[in-house]
């Protein structure tokens, strides 16, 4: 009998410790952790445009773009958001079951006001610009924060949006966090000899193909990783159309196209047949690599995360990178 | 030639036009009335009536008085605008080329209005701040229709073959230009193209109303004045000149208010394909080709049309929008394949 009892015990403890560690998983994720930090409202913020805007309310927020809606459940205001754009993917179904506004360059005044929200935050592109001014008109806040396409975007995006939330320390806290990360990235990668050219492909349905050049964001993760961006070199600014003499004469090591894009075309066989890719280094070398498109293009907080990743990958003589685990 | 078919009885103008107006003014307040955001229809009345000066006791929020009044109210009027400028300027081609799939784009104002809006991004213009691309679109518009007629002309005459020949050049050379600045243009200046070029009244506030509404009216106003021309115009070229039309003064007049009008809508609602084609036929089926009847009818029903499609892309996926253009392909692709269809079993097609 003592045994049963002592063979039930361990069964109900290892219960216990299989369903507890996903909650304490969760429980020592960024953001859940310290429990939503009470918002100091109003809030006064001077957006990109140059205009100042009050927040009084944070209660029903609708983040424009993925990015934005990440920076906002880092900050732990996930509970207050009442829609989301397209874009907004992660974390991995935190997001389902809100109404959609559809997509960012495109989106509908009437149909944000229908969500009832207290406050929208949106990047520069986010338009049309006349749909922004109607919200505005309607009586809600809109604040529309920077993003400049260097290594200094998720800073910069962290702080303003938790700035315009009215929980500056929560912002303050991630800053530091995220700054320290793509620190620590840009400083392993520049403790490596080697410099590979690495192109930037983007991708989307039969009729895009582009490749990254000065300027894009693309551009700014890869030369943070110590590599040197390969349409740059050759004189592309932003993006221009794929030729396949471009990507032979480039050359490049390695090839990093984004997730969705790559989807979109077919995977990775679509991939080889894109002209130009099948003769390069890359390919030679299976240095074809494809990201999540939030991760490589977002300028998230997890931008950092994701730079050391980068940098392993581009520089595989260095030693093996170990992570800090989440305290 | 073609079995027996079922003619859809003619209803005359005189009962036509009262239908129209009422459907107008029906699908007006359906339009105002509905959206995405849930307004009683008592508030809706309130907000109209207080910015009119009169007040009533019905309360409402800012925010229903912003959506109802700075939101809904001027996209309806500029549905109303674009879908009757669309609709008389498809009834005119079609009787001035003798042709049922002529439609505004034919005279080369689509690819221009595209090329102009294409030209602004890319180029980097935006002196007139939020209405550079509209403007340019217009002009685009209006100076490659102007071309066209004036390539096409010889003479001192322009032959309809010509003229559309010479439409089908220049629709090609401004699809290239377009493409060629496509090229050169950033992939974030083209993304405001695109969504422009999928057509939508989702920008409309007061002022790109006021800035579309002078050319549409006007237009709208004068195109009465060739409907006897343009029932000639059906007989043939000679015979319209025997019976007394001077087809080249009209026909560049005809080309010239079609092009502001049409210039002016694509301006500000981008690329909103079909309506042109599909409501001068549906209207043609049921009240014949009488162009005194045809032109106002065209004009009530492309408004008609517009405001329904357009309340239906912004409520189907709301809160989300879908472009205006999509819906009216949606709608026009079938129709004109059931179109020809009835066509070749009522009396063996057009030819």
């Amino acid at each position: 009998m003592f045994r049963r009892s002592l063979q039930f015990a361990i069964v109900a403890l290892a219960a216990l410790l299989i369903l507890g560690s996903p909650l304490s998983a969760i429980a020592l994720q960024d953001g859940a952790a310290t429990p939503a930090p009470a918002p100091q409202l109003p809030a006064t913020v001077t957006d990109v445009k140059g205009n100042e805007i009050t927040v009084t309310d944070v209660s029903r927020i609708v983040p424009l773009s993925g990015d934005v809606a990440e920076i906002i459940y880092d900050l732990g205001l996930a509970a207050n958001v009442v829609g989301v754009d397209v874009s907004a993917v992660y974390p991995e179904g935190q997001w389902d079951g809100l109404p959609t506004i559809g997509f960012e360059r495109q989106l509908s005044a009437e149909g944000i006001l229908s969500l009832n929200p207290t406050v929208v935050i949106g990047k520069e592109q986010a338009g049309p610009i006349t749909v922004l001014d109607q919200i505005r008109e309607a009586g809600v806040p809109v604040v529309i924060v920077q993003e400049p396409q260097t290594i200094e975007a998720p800073t910069l995006k962290i702080a303003a949006v938790a700035a315009a939330l009215g929980v500056p320390a929560a912002g303050e806290e991630l800053v530091v966090k995220a700054r320290a990360s793509i620190d620590a990235a840009i400083a392993r990668a520049a403790t490596s000899t080697s410099k590979p050219t690495v192109m930037f492909l983007y991708v989307r349905g039969g009729g895009t193909q582009l490749i990254g050049g000065k300027g894009s964001v693309a551009d700014a993760m890869i030369e943070a990783a110590g590599g040197v961006d390969a349409g740059s070199a050759a004189g592309i600014a932003y993006f221009m159309p794929v030729t396949a003499e471009a990507i032979v004469a480039a050359q490049p090591e390695v090839i990093m196209l984004p997730k969705s894009g790559v989807d979109s075309i077919g995977g990775m066989d679509a991939v080889m047949e894109i002209p130009g890719v099948a003769e390069t280094p890359a390919a030679a070398n299976n240095q074809i690599l494809v990201f999540d498109d939030l991760l490589l293009l977002g300028m998230t907080p997890r931008t950092g995360e994701f730079l050391q990743e980068l940098v392993t990958l581009l520089h595989p003589e260095l030693p093996a990178f170990e992570a800090t685990p989440a305290t | 030639m073609g079995g027996t078919a079922t003619v859809v009885p003619r209803i005359p103008g005189a009962v036509l036009l009262p239908l129209l107006a009422l459907l107008l003014i029906g699908a007006t307040l359906a339009g105002i009335g509905i959206g995405a955001v849930r307004i009683a229809p008592e508030q809706t009345v309130a907000i109209l009536l207080d910015h009119l000066g009169i007040k009533i006791d019905v309360a409402y929020t800012q925010q229903q008085d912003a959506i109802v009044w700075a939101i809904r109210f001027p996209r309806v009027i500029l549905a109303i605008l674009v879908g009757s400028a669309l609709g008389v300027s498809g009834a005119v081609l079609q009787g001035m080329f003798r042709n049922p799939l002529a439609d505004p784009g034919l005279i080369g104002v689509s690819s221009g209005a595209a090329l102009g809006a294409v030209g602004s991004v890319a180029l980097g213009f935006s002196f007139l701040g939020v209405a550079t691309l509209p403007a340019f679109a217009f002009v685009g518009g209006v100076i490659t229709s102007i071309t066209v007629y004036l390539i096409a002309r010889h003479d001192g005459r322009t032959e309809i073959v010509t003229l559309i020949l010479t439409g089908i050049a220049l629709n090609t050379v401004s699809g290239a230009l377009t493409g060629l600045l496509t090229y050169v243009a950033s992939d974030q200046q083209l993304r405001q193209v695109v969504f422009w070029s999928l057509g939508s009244l989702g920008t409309a506030t007061w002022t790109t109303v006021g800035g579309a509404a002078p050319f549409i009216i006007l237009g709208l106003l004068l195109i009465p004045r060739w409907g006897g021309s343009l029932n000639l115009f059906v007989l043939g070229e000679r015979e319209a000149r025997h019976l007394g039309v001077n087809t080249e003064r009209v026909r560049i007049e005809l080309i010239v208010v079609t092009a502001l009008m049409t210039g002016a809508a694509v301006a500000v609602a981008g690329v909103v394909g079909f309506v042109g084609l599909i409501v001068p036929h549906l209207i043609r089926l049921i009240a014949g080709p009488n162009h005194r009847v045809l032109l106002p009818a065209c004009a009530l029903g492309g408004a008609s049309l517009v405001l329904l499609a357009d309340l239906a892309a912004r409520t189907i996926a709301s809160p989300a929008e879908l472009p205006l253009g999509v819906i009216t392909a949606l709608l026009g692709g079938p129709f004109l394949i059931v179109l020809m269809l009835k066509t070749r079993q009522a009396q063996g097609g057009w030819a």
